[in-house]
């Protein structure tokens, strides 16, 4: 299990035409771009920019909603997600943090060992293995060790949102998405969070969903702005925020006149 | 401060019944009870003796009953909580069950003799008169582990199809643990009216008076429901005190065969937090 980290490969996103409506609502319009391996590519934009549902596409988890509607094309790693027969094989490659910590009424250790037991693995010492790995990587390991049989949804929220990640991570995720994972949190955890986003970098490839437009400057290496469902402006991070953007809507939304 | 008041007294004349049912009940029966009144058969045409042979076959009902109808409802329950869209046909299931929960029980004893006594060709007997119970007590086992399965946040499900379980994956080792309390309580209730229940069961499985025990699901037996009916009010020159002893007996039994659950479900209820 151990070596599988450093030869493990990150995913790459190619998005073409995608459309996305709950009913008759639209949500989401023609959103085309590439999400290329070991970015951080950060999604900006205002409530209802249909930031969520895109992501919701991108795990599939619209096959779990019987009102989403999806149109376009969605290529990981070269395949097309829509054609993709096990979508539970799919979901795993994806790790989900959510904007509200979710704690699984399981212990801190069951938390962590609940994905790689679904993926097969059974024996103790690997799942130990796995379990500290994964907590030390949150920023988590520390404060919980010594109580690993401990409820997770007993955890304070930011606890809980480092279990969310440890818990995430335990799938050995290709692509890790974070839909405003700072929302409940406080802004020291989110700072340590952020320094462990920067160190999996390396690893996987993020999308970061972010309400917070410096947050997207600190860690994104390009990102998107969306808004009212379609997407205005992609580009390098550093560009969008010092003039380079293309799109006066995107100036005045970095610059903070509206959202 | 006036409704506390109002509210309060209200809760009072509820308690009040239960109270004076068993008082009395201990007050005129308690006398009966032995080891010999609980152990031995009826003897003088079930003037005297004991009441086993109707213990015994009201603990066979309820747990025959219990065995149908908590896997059926539990797994009815999962279906219409977690896999069922809502559509005409999951709509007209859920008010199947609601109509079933307000048939009248003699109807169900009707239903019985005519699908398990007839047609299956169970003949009167256990299995006859549980599956009977198990039917009438269904919407029981389902509307309350529905309800605790519907109460578990419907972010914890999320999280798991978003780890890559499936929706099985998700009910067994998230959902379920924490719905489970649920389906104690509709064990506990189905237990209590399965227990006390005699319409259902006098024309599908439950005799008048048998000299024998039951030996298996095939045989007849009697109950202590029917015994009650049977001691109140069939047998002449019948003490006064019998039939307290034998609805003491059967109150006894419920909750001895409850607390085994409500113990269970407090236990789960003090670990289970979120």
């Amino acid at each position: 299990m151990v070596a599988a980290v450093e030869t493990r490969s990150a995913a790459s996103l190619e998005i073409s035409d995608l459309s996305i409506s709950y009913g008759d609502t639209p949500a989401l319009s023609g959103v085309s771009l590439s999400i290329k391996e070991r970015e951080i590519f950060g999604i900006i934009g205002p409530a209802n920019a249909g930031k969520t549902s895109f992501l919701k596409v991108l795990n599939r988890m619209d096959f779990f909603d019987s009102k989403m509607r999806v149109a376009g094309e969605v290529l990981f790693n070269g395949r097309d997600i829509r054609k993709v027969r096990n979508i539970y094989g799919l979901r795993r490659k994806i790790g989900v943090v959510f904007p509200l910590p979710v704690g699984l009424p399981l212990s801190v250790y069951d938390n962590v060992a609940l994905a790689p037991r679904l993926a097969g693995i059974k024996n103790k010492a690997d799942l130990n293995v796995i379990v500290e790995r994964c907590l030390t990587r949150a920023a988590l390991w520390d404060e919980v060790k010594d109580r690993l049989d401990s409820l997770g949804s007993l955890l304070s929220g930011g606890q809980q949102q480092r279990l969310t990640i440890a818990r995430a991570l335990s799938q050995e995720p290709e692509l890790l998405i974070l839909d405003e994972f700072s929302i409940a949190i406080d802004p020291v955890t989110t700072m340590r969070i952020e320094e462990v986003l920067k160190e999996l970098k390396d690893e996987m490839t993020i999308i970061l969903v972010t309400n917070l437009v410096q947050q997207a400057r600190r860690l994104a290496d390009r990102t998107a702005f969306f808004l009212g469902g379609s997407c205005v402006e992609i580009g390098i991070t550093e560009d969008l925020f010092t003039g380079g953007q293309t799109d006066d809507r995107t100036r005045d939304y970095v610059m903070g006149r509206f959202g | 401060m006036l409704f506390r008041i109002l509210f309060g007294f209200m809760t009072a004349t509820l308690v009040l019944p239960v109270v004076l049912i068993l008082g009395t009940l201990i007050y005129k029966g308690g006398p009966m009870i032995s080891v010999d009144f609980l152990f031995t058969n009826p003897v003088q045409g079930m003037t005297a003796g004991g009441i086993f042979p109707a213990l015994l076959g009201t603990v066979w009902l309820v747990l025959v009953a219990l065995l149908i109808s908590v896997p059926l409802g539990v797994a009815a329950a999962i279906y219409l909580s977690e896999y069922a869209a809502d559509n005409w046909f999951t709509r007209a299931i859920n008010l199947a069950i609601i109509n079933l929960a307000g048939v009248p029980s003699i109807v169900h004893a009707l239903f019985g003799v005519g699908a398990f006594v007839i047609f299956f060709g169970f003949g009167t007997s256990i299995l006859a008169a549980s599956l009977t119970l198990a039917v009438m007590t269904l919407p029981v086992v389902i509307v309350a582990t529905r309800e605790s399965l519907q109460a578990v946040p419907y972010a914890f499900r999320e999280a798991c199809w978003n780890m890559g379980a499936t929706r099985w994956q998700t009910i067994r080792r998230v959902v379920l643990p924490n719905a489970i309390t649920g389906v104690l309580t509709g064990v506990i209730l189905e237990v209590s009216r399965t227990a006390g229940e005699t319409a259902p069961i006098m024309f599908t499985g439950a005799a008048f008076f048998l000299p024998f025990l039951p030996q298996g699901v095939f045989d007849q037996t009697m109950a202590l429901s029917l015994h009650l009916f049977v001691v109140s009010t069939q047998v002449p020159g019948m003490p006064e005190q019998l039939p307290f002893g034998v609805a003491l007996v059967l109150v006894g039994l419920v909750l001895l065969m409850n607390s085994f659950s409500i113990a269970l479900r407090m236990y789960l209820r003090g670990k289970k937090k979120w």
